[in-house]
């Protein structure tokens, strides 16, 4: 076990019952420089909730029992219960939103977005990120224990789905005693999420914001996993998925997987403005394999950045669940169906540059729900960041999610200012 | 249709069309506003009537706009995208000074009433008696400067008269319940005025409509 996240080993099986580990609490910082520029932190909340007794029903038909969620909150829950934000992680990401993340040491991959006075305020929502099942991160997947072999799962992790992921966070939500969310947020596989929440739980979900998504995986988009998947699996150090147990690392085949995979998540345009044909430091080609390009030196240094923070087996399981998505078929091929008297707010967000989730994927969304006579905003950016642009500062896309989220609070009655401590 | 909404909108005041639109919803109403433009009738509305209201708009950057202010808005074709909602899921379907931009007015008219109990439509009237005059004495397409395009670059693709709508509400078996036009010193022409009145002397008009059952 080479260089598997040291966090990750201590997160799992940390807990033994339904408690609230505080690991860092209270984190309110005020930066007192006279500066205009005033950088503070939420009151963030790094926990982990086991629940012991409960099962979780897979769609698979499987069952998995006990579960843990790790998850980050930021801001106070109020007193009613009414200003709790779900923010869903794309495939790779996990519930650091708007912290530091353990391994990297990086900043929050969302902080964009959440945080002291940004479109999802942590001065007046309570903001929830969780690490889905599956995920490697402290919530139950396959690097877990099997508690019926006492052996980390491996491929006897059942296959998850989206929906099992949503499954899990009701849990969760419902151990908070929130019966409705303000609203659920996402990108990519994180709209996945939002999409499935408000599909099969919209009475308890009062906004919805699905970014750069689809309502179904693509056949382009399971075939480009697929080959991510096959990169893993054709790594010797993989051992069938028992690699935890013979302490090797299928380091090089989830690199070329995530290779592969980041492609995708740029467009032509920003690949070619940013790298062109220069060369890695050097004046001329060298007739050899060498990452002679910057373009193939950055690849590679983003595939094995990845690897210090993924557990291979999850990113099979993770692709697995995301290839499954389809909530055309759930409703016999017809999408309106997910949606039907669905009385969420909607803002549906996309890319112009995005090929992975193009935007005539939201689009088929945004149909899906006029035919209900949805509330439903749309809005597609102009931008040359391809599928990566929902994680970047998109001016356009910040000032929508503000506009929305502020207009919903109104409708909803939350108070302008930051809500009242709940005594706990 | 979005850049010729900017053009005819006046600025640093509300549309006088929006006022009379205004004054055609009653409150608490669902409003669908096709060719929204950045939203400043469904914000008009939001404020002063309550209405939920939603928009279409075919110009990104509007849309972008109206939906930072916390509207519901959606990118769309009034030609294309009004098949895709359900029958009678709005009060009031609004197409304020659009029409005359769309490929197939008949069929966005028809949709209109199918989606919506009532529909208000704004347009500019071509037998406005300057457009006339301008026809007769110089024998060219009139340019103005509520409707300054050249013919060959104009958005406004069927342009008709007060008389011409009319006639088509007609067709379509829409009763008129409404009918307030604004002359070229910004007065309102009421109902009860004959409507070859509003043909000639209305620079504007606006048409409450509804299902004739």
């Amino acid at each position: 076990m080479t260089s598997h996240p040291k966090n990750r080993d201590q997160l799992i099986g940390q807990s033994e019952e339904e408690v609230l580990n505080k690991d860092t609490s209270a984190d309110l910082k005020r930066n007192k420089s006279s500066d205009e520029a005033i950088y503070r932190h939420a009151i963030t909340k790094s926990e982990t909730k086991t629940f012991e007794n409960t099962e979780l029903k897979l769609e698979s038909g499987a069952t998995l029992s006990p579960f843990t969620i790790a998850y980050e909150s930021y801001g106070t829950l109020n007193a009613d219960k009414t200003n709790a934000i779900l923010v869903c992680h794309a495939l790779t990401g996990d519930q650091y939103a708007a912290s530091k993340h353990p391994v990297t040491g990086k900043e929050g991959w969302w902080e964009i977005l959440v945080g002291p006075g940004k479109p999802i305020d942590t001065d007046k929502y309570f903001v929830l990120c969780t690490n889905v099942i599956g995920g490697c991160m402290g919530s139950t997947g396959p690097a877990s224990i099997n508690p019926k072999t006492g052996n980390v799962y491996g491929l006897d992790f059942p296959v998850i789905t989206i929906g099992d992921m949503v499954n899990a966070q009701v849990h969760l939500i419902d151990s908070l005693g929130i019966d409705q969310l303000f609203s659920v947020i996402g990108g990519s596989m994180g709209g996945m999420q939002v999409l499935q929440w408000a599909s099969k739980y919209s009475e308890r979900v009062f906004s919805a914001i699905p970014i750069a998504t689809a309502a179904r995986h693509s056949s382009q988009n399971i075939a480009f996993h697929e080959v991510g998947r096959q990169a893993v699996m054709a790594d010797p150090e993989w051992k069938s998925g028992r690699y935890l147990e013979e302490k090797t690392n299928p380091r090089k085949g989830l690199a070329v997987a995530r290779m592969a995979a980041h492609i995708t998540y740029l467009s032509d345009e920003a690949l070619h403005s940013k790298f062109g044909r220069n060369l890695q430091e050097r004046e001329k080609i060298t007739f050899g394999f060498d990452a002679d390009f910057q373009v193939e030196s950055y690849l590679r240094h983003q595939g094995f950045r990845f690897v210090d923070r993924f557990d291979a087996n999850s990113y099979l399981y993770i692709t697995r669940a995301m290839d499954y998505f389809d909530l055309f078929a759930e409703h016999d091929g017809i999408l309106a169906g997910a949606f039907k008297d669905t009385k969420t707010r909607f803002c549906v967000v996309s890319f112009t540059s995005d090929w992975l989730f193009p935007s005539r994927a939201s689009r088929q969304i945004v149909h899906a729900l006029t035919a209900n006579a949805a509330n439903v905003s749309f809005v597609d950016i102009a931008s040359e960041k391809g599928h990566d642009a929902f994680l970047l500062d998109e001016p356009e896309m910040i000032s929508a999610i503000r506009g929305f989220i502020s207009a919903g609070a109104k409708q909803k009655g939350l108070s302008a200012s930051a809500p009242k401590k709940v005594s706990s | 249709m979005s850049n010729n909404q900017e053009r005819l909108k006046t600025p640093h005041s509300i549309r006088h069309d929006h006022l009379i639109i205004k004054s055609m919803i009653s409150p608490n109403a669902r409003v669908l506003d096709i060719g929204c433009g950045d939203g400043a009738l469904l914000e008009l509305l939001r404020e002063e009537k309550n209405v939920d209201g939603r928009g279409i708009e075919i110009n990104q950057k509007n849309v972008n706009h109206a939906v930072a202010k916390g509207l519901s808005v959606i990118q769309g074709d009034a030609d294309s995208d009004l098949i895709n909602y359900p029958d009678n899921s709005f009060d009031y379907a609004v197409l304020s000074l659009t029409i005359q931009a769309t490929k197939n007015p008949r069929l966005v008219l028809e949709q209109l009433l199918r989606i919506a109990d009532y529909a208000i439509v704004s347009f500019p009237n071509f037998g406005h008696w300057k457009i006339r005059w301008q026809i007769l004495a110089f024998g060219r397409m009139p340019v103005t400067d509520k409707l300054p395009e050249q013919w060959y670059d104009t958005p406004n693709i069927h342009f008709c008269t007060v008389k011409d709508f009319a006639t088509l509400c007609k067709t379509i078996n829409t009763k008129v319940e409404e009918a307030i036009s604004i002359n070229g010193y910004g007065k309102e022409l009421s109902d009860d005025i004959p409507l070859f009145i509003h043909n000639l002397l209305g620079r504007e008009s606006v048409f409450l409509l509804s299902k004739n059952k």
